[in-house]
């Protein structure tokens, strides 16, 4: 991205990002398209729109999607419940309906007087329907409120990430308006990049065999979940605040239960590999 | 510009849509990139939206800029290496007199055309340039060492990243995965109202308030949730070891998929006897009866196995394969019991139709309605599944 004029993003001090992935969120800038952004759970697609907030210095709004949001939420709410109660018990004034128009997630980026970073969290756990019911209003930056005639248009086109985890298939329309870019897992190198943001002094020859551990455990298939980042910066946590020495670590396996969250993994690592490795841990842990 | 390369690109199956071409050339006309790298990158970001496409597009990409790599970088890593006295001595005393008697251009010449030669048939090996003995940039693996053509990261172009293919275990057209299957099975559903009255019923509010002259009276209503309970019987050992990974992805889909009431799944070996288990290795065992009795006969029944076993397996008291289970039922009347119990139920059969002209196939096959086990094949049972009854 050499030309000016436009928001160079350059990753933060908080989130080490590859070439490939800064290059998407500029273009996507650039353009004024929403990015898209897809990757195994851990790999920081969340923290991507939090960096952009923080390294371009613009606020962040963020829409979490639920497997019961409407895509209508996101634009405004009409509070008519509300409304009904006032006008039983003469409140306010019931004939000015501004005042039940409430802006949704969506609403309040269009509207905001500055350009902000709008984050619409795993679209894929709303109904299959819903990232369709966006595309003119993604396309166009603005949509219409019947109930108050008004329409509501981009001040400044919101940066927009949309982060998925490939549950549902997205349409294809939705895709067509997308820039696109899957977060592959880190390599060690770039997850020692990342451990050091961290944790600035953490001792090398800890990182060294923390990672190599947690490389060699992402290699059991057998795994429902395997360890991710997220998991791997908390076990790191835990073994500088247990104190564990650095030769321990991949013999012993301390605080495994931080590396894997389901308990049919946890079952399956010590029954297949503990055993082989001693005992010392699971004394250690009773 | 580049419009070949689109085609190239459809070619290979991406699906490009103009939309996204038309993308593409804004942000060109913008100036957003300086070299092929950044192209690489920007189009793909602009053009590709799964990473099951990430390799076609490596394949198309490699394909059409095969040969447009700036020979300017090549050289200057070679000149890097050759003035790299440390390299010189890990030649041999053959390739040394080899090595002096060229000049460096014609080094150069020779360099490029092997490469070339090399990045044609890159398949075959993970070396880059030397073959053996004789050649002056020395023995296969000394070379690549030294200067590092299509060495890592920063220094690499956009060619070599495609010729990697390091997306190839994305793709999906090559089998069966666990997303497709689960997207089959999001199919299975039957929205119901049940749980708590959580949601606003606005024709009886308003009817309500309408009876009570204005005085306001909120009516709610249950919210709608899928209904569906699977009930999945699935055969291991035996003649279904390898399906063992069809059958592994089909239930971790089903096992992952929230949207279902209630899912519950039993094995069995070959065929039902008096016994079904818990556990792949069929040490807990559940009585088939005690089963039947309490397991409603709204769950939707998914048998999965080849249904491929000795006639007398299926049809004779004590036909089981293994002696010590003994069953003074034969298989077949288990069977029909099972299929008594519930209203809607399928066979899905990892072999595909040609291989059901087999007696205990087709007996079974009268009983519970057969699917093979492919994706078409699932959702056809899925839709079988959820019809009326």
């Amino acid at each position: 991205m050499k030309s000016d004029g436009f928001d160079q993003f350059k990753g933060s001090s908080d989130y080490v990002t590859s070439e490939p992935l800064r290059n998407a969120v500029n273009v996507a800038i650039a353009l004024g398209r929403p990015l898209l952004i897809r990757g195994e759970p851990g790999t920081g697609k969340t923290l991507l729109a939090h960096s952009i907030s923080s390294g371009l210095g613009k606020k962040l709004i963020v829409w979490n999607i639920k497997s019961t949001t409407k895509a209508q939420e996101g634009l405004y709410v009409y509070d008519t419940v509300q409304r009904l109660n006032d006008s039983r018990f003469g409140d306010r004034d019931v004939s000015d309906i501004k005042q039940y128009i409430k802006l949704g997630k969506l609403g309040q980026a269009f509207a905001s007087l500055e350009q902000v970073v709008l984050l619409i969290d795993e679209v894929d756990k709303a109904d299959i329907e819903f990232p369709n019911d966006l595309l003119n209003e993604l396309d166009e930056m603005s949509f219409h409120i019947p109930e108050t005639n008004e329409t509501i248009t981009a001040i400044h086109r919101p940066i927009s990430v949309i982060t998925s985890n490939a549950e549902k298939e997205l349409p294809d329309a939705f895709l067509r308006r997308c820039i696109f870019h899957y977060i592959e897992f880190p390599d060690p190198e770039l997850m020692e990049e990342i451990v050091q943001v961290h944790f600035p002094n953490i001792k090398n020859s800890l990182l060294r065999e923390a990672l190599k551990t947690f490389y060699s455990l992402r290699e059991i298939d057998e795994f429902r979940k395997k360890p991710s980042t997220s998991e791997l910066i908390d076990w790191i946590r835990a073994l500088i605040v247990g104190g564990i020495p650095h030769e321990n670590v991949s013999k012993e396996i301390p605080f495994v239960g931080t590396l894997l969250k389901k308990e049919t993994d946890y079952d399956y690592f010590v029954n297949s590999h503990m055993t082989r490795i001693g005992s010392t841990f699971i004394t250690r842990r009773q | 510009m580049f419009t070949d390369f689109f085609y190239t690109l459809r070619k290979r199956k991406v699906p490009v849509s103009t939309t996204e071409w038309m993308t593409l050339m804004e942000a060109l006309t913008k100036g957003c990139i300086t070299n092929l790298d950044e192209f690489y990158f920007l189009a793909r970001a602009i053009l590709v939206k799964s990473e099951a496409y990430y390799d076609h597009y490596d394949v198309a990409f490699k394909e059409y800029f095969k040969g447009v790599e700036t020979p300017a970088e090549i050289s200057e890593q070679i000149l890097e290496w050759i003035r790299d006295p440390i390299n010189r001595m890990i030649l041999t005393e053959k390739e040394q007199i080899l090595f002096d008697s060229m000049d460096f251009d014609e080094l150069l010449e020779e360099l490029e055309k092997r490469l070339k030669e090399q990045t044609e048939q890159h398949d075959r090996g993970g070396y880059w340039i030397g073959r053996g003995g004789t050649s002056p940039f020395g023995h296969s693996g000394y070379y690549p060492a030294g200067i590092r053509i299509g060495g890592e990261s920063r220094g690499r172009h956009a060619i070599q990243i495609a010729q990697e293919r390091r997306f190839r275990n994305y793709r999906n057209d090559l089998t069966l995965d666990v997303r497709q299957i689960k997207i089959a099975l999001k199919s299975l559903r039957r929205l119901s109202r049940i749980g708590s009255e959580d949601e606003l019923d606005l024709k009886k509010t308003i009817d309500a308030i309408a009876k009570n002259a204005g005085e306001i009276e909120l009516m709610w209503q249950r919210s709608r949730k899928n209904a569906v309970k699977v009930l999945l019987l699935m055969d291991v050992g035996g003649s279904m070891e390898p399906f063992a990974l069809l059958c592994n992805q089909l239930f971790s889909a089903a096992h992952s998929s929230t949207h279902f009431k209630d899912l519950r799944y039993y094995y069995f070996h070959n065929c039902i006897y008096d016994d079904l288990y818990q556990d792949i290795e069929r040490q807990e065992a559940v009585s088939t009866d005690r089963l039947l009795s309490t397991i409603e006969s709204d769950y939707k029944l998914i048998l999965v196995g080849d249904a491929r076993m000795a006639p007398s397996e299926l049809m004779e008291r004590y036909g089981a394969i293994n002696y010590y289970e003994r069953n003074e039922t034969p298989g077949i009347v288990r069977l029909n019991q099972i299929a008594e119990h519930f209203t809607h139920y399928v066979w899905l059969n990892p072999y595909g139709p040609r291989f059901w002209i087999h007696p205990t196939v087709q007996m079974i096959g009268k009983i519970f309605p057969m699917f093979p086990l492919t994706l078409n094949g699932l959702e056809q049972a899925v839709k079988s599944l959820i019809v009326k009854k």
